[in-house]
């Protein structure tokens, strides 16, 4: 078990990376054993996951060095390197992981059954594999060029997943906006990479930070990363191709794909505090975050109000959310070199947004799941010829109130506790975004309380005779994601200290992030 | 494509697959490697295309073969990384022992094919993945183009 803890960071990548090349192979044996494999795998990725993050939480910072002769030697003995390939694990990305294992998981047992009328299986899966492969890489690396190519793998195999029903018109454009966003914000990143290689020689993330300068042309890095990680999470004022991107993507991957965004979000976070740190205009990048997070919060919810599809509405608050996460972790940057506001109100704020980001993982997750599941039996998306379904697909219908509650913040469920831990933080910082954040959450339920009104109440319709519940898998993967919602419905103080506080002080703790490498202290 | 070009590809053939066999081997002495290698190989497999025609080549390479050839050529390279586990992943374990084992001195020098540990072995992965890949990828161009042009006539 020790070994296996030793060596879990590079796990949590390299098993579904060994698993993405098998399942074309063990596919064309029988597709019945390449199911069982792709779950397998996901499920062992799972458990090294609490693995890793149990010993983050237990021991601190766990660093893993590629190649060298032990994993926690960093720096090679006699300099020929600078510093090695190098995954650091710090209580964000133990948080992060954890997310990524469990919605993958919850989103390929989904996929099963409702992919099976595509063509291409084999092909579905092994990108389906690296795309959490790209994911989980970008939550565990230590290492700014090995951030670049898992954000390569995940834009490719993302894609190429959302073009993937190409029997849809609108997949193929989705597919091919997303390449472009993709493209266009991996070049802006490589640029400022190539800005610190320039000046400081340096590639691993930590090296980076314990020499930083602020200059001028750092400041100009700082730019590139924060556009081309704000593209790719999907906020507002690049907002327009999340929902043409996730509307047509396959019913499984949804989840995964929106995973995806929130890992950009979370990369976005480690380089403001750990590459960054306090010594930047701080009320300025603040506040940049913060406006951004408004701004996608109302843009979202404004949108999502009068969308006819269901799963394009639901991708508008998608965007909405987002905002929550970047208002909470924008606010605690803004008071990041003022003590006495952090100790009041910042670390609470970015533990809010950060526990936004797990709530929304999951409950956000089983909404896009739950609209899928409608799709899958109506075969049409658009709520205008949905009624009465709350007869037939209880499971669903159950599913659905579960994460519309959540989603809209009401008291008990966890949606609810992270957007009050963002409201106190915030009114104490600045009363306006409160109020702000209130009204797109009264919003967000007003979308939400239309969807549950046409989709699954009234009187069962004629044509909707023959509908029947989701088969065995669909439930599973939306049970597992509902149960996750539950539990930290039912424990948030529990889930907060344990997985929330860690992920926040891990941010604000950036002297711990580059001397878990570099050493000294 | 005429006789002229048929009898001229024919002849150019075996050094293309020689020369990016050559790069993809000795990638760990020589600029090259198993990209670069790959990659001419399939340009190769390209040539073959354009001279003979979809249909005549693809009664022998047949797309199921070479998405085989890629997903074993990725799999030579993550299991040999995962190999070396008992260090770390991705350690050369090789390095000392019968198979490309040697150490060669330092300095300039022609290099010693018989070393790198495991840096070779996965050049030959990432050239079969990379020119199975890119020879899918001219295939597929070349079945949607055969196909048009069918429809067309």
């Amino acid at each position: 078990m020790d070994a296996l803890t030793l060596h879990s960071p590079i796990l949590a990548v390299a098993i579904p990376l060994l698993a993405a090349f098998a399942t074309p192979l063990i596919g064309r044996l029988s597709s019945r054993a390449r199911d069982v494999f792709v779950i397998a795998a996901l499920a062992s990725m799972l458990f090294v996951v609490i693995l890793l993050a149990r010993d983050v939480y237990e021991v601190g910072i766990r660093i893993y060095t590629l190649g060298a002769l032990s994993p926690s030697q960093a720096i090679p003995e006699n300099h020929m390197v600078p510093v090695r390939l190098v995954f650091e694990v710090d209580g964000l990305g133990a948080l992060m992981a954890i997310i990524t294992a469990v919605v993958a998981l919850a989103g390929t047992i989904y996929s099963i059954v409702s992919i099976k009328p595509e063509t291409g299986q084999n092909r579905f899966y092994a990108l389906l594999l690296l795309l959490v492969v790209g994911i989980m890489g970008i939550q565990l690396t230590g290492d700014m060029f090995n951030l670049f190519v898992f954000l390569e793998i995940l834009s490719i195999s993302g894609a190429a997943l959302a073009a993937f029903r190409t029997r849809f018109v609108d997949a193929v454009e989705g597919g091919f906006k997303y390449l472009m966003v993709s493209t266009v914000g991996a070049l802006l990143f490589l640029l400022a990479i190539g800005i610190f290689y320039g000046q400081y020689n340096a590639l691993n993330i930590a090296a980076i930070a314990s020499a930083m300068q602020y200059t001028v042309l750092d400041q100009v890095a700082l730019a590139l990363i924060l556009a081309a990680f704000l593209m790719k999470s999907g906020a507002v004022p690049s907002h327009w191709w999340v929902p043409d991107t996730y509307t047509p993507a396959p019913a499984g991957t949804s989840p995964i794909m929106y995973a995806s965004s929130l890992a950009c979000l979370a990369a976005t976070f480690r380089m403001l505090f750990s590459l960054y740190g306090v010594q930047m205009s701080l009320a300025t990048v603040g506040w940049i975050v913060i406006i951004a997070g408004v701004l996608s919060m109302f843009v979202g919810v404004t949108m999502a109000l009068r969308q006819t599809d269901i799963k394009r509405l639901m991708v508008y608050h998608v965007i909405s959310q987002e905002g929550y996460m970047l208002l909470g972790v924008g606010v605690g940057l803004a008071v990041l070199s003022n003590p006495e506001a952090l100790a009041a109100y910042g670390r609470e704020a970015i533990a809010g947004g950060l526990f936004h980001v797990i709530n929304n993982a999951f409950f956000k997750g089983l909404l896009l799941l739950t609209a899928e599941a409608l799709f899958f039996r109506l075969g049409t998306r658009d709520l205008n010829q949905m009624g009465g379904m709350g007869r037939t697909m209880k499971w669903t219908c159950a599913f659905f109130l579960i994460g519309a509650l959540a989603i809209s913040g009401v008291p008990p469920f966890n949606g609810f506790a992270s957007k009050l831990m963002i409201y106190e933080s915030t009114y104490l910082f600045n009363p306006v975004l409160t109020i702000i954040a209130l009204i797109v959450s009264v919003m967000t339920l007003a979308s939400f309380t239309k969807v549950f009104q046409s989709a699954f109440t009234g009187p069962a319709l004629p044509q909707y005779k023959e509908v029947r519940e989701v088969p065995m898998s669909m439930k599973l993967g939306m049970g597992l994601l509902a149960a996750a919602t539950v539990f930290i419905s039912l424990f948030p103080a529990f889930v907060v200290d344990t997985i929330i506080y860690p992920a926040a002080d891990a941010l604000l703790d950036r002297s711990g992030y580059i001397s878990a490498v570099m050493g000294g202290g | 494509m005429s006789k002229i070009v048929r009898t001229i590809a024919q002849a150019v053939m075996p050094f293309v697959f020689l020369f990016g066999i050559y790069l993809i081997i000795h990638g760990h002495l020589s600029p090259g490697g198993g990209f670069q290698g790959g990659a001419v190989v399939a340009s190769g497999i390209a040539l073959l295309f354009v001279s003979f025609g979809f249909k005549y080549v693809s009664t022998f390479l047949r797309e199921d073969t070479l998405s085989a050839i890629e997903s074993s050529g990725a799999l030579l390279f993550i299991g040999l990384a995962f190999a070396g586990i008992a260090t770390t992943f991705f350690a050369n374990f090789l390095l000392g022992s019968p198979v490309f084992g040697s150490i060669p001195v330092t300095g300039p020098g022609v290099g010693d094919i018989w070393s790198g540990g495991t840096i070779p072995l996965m050049n030959i992965g990432v050239g079969m993945k990379v020119s199975a890949g890119l020879s899918a990828i001219i295939f597929s161009m070349m079945l949607i183009a055969s196909k048009k042009r069918g429809g067309e006539q």
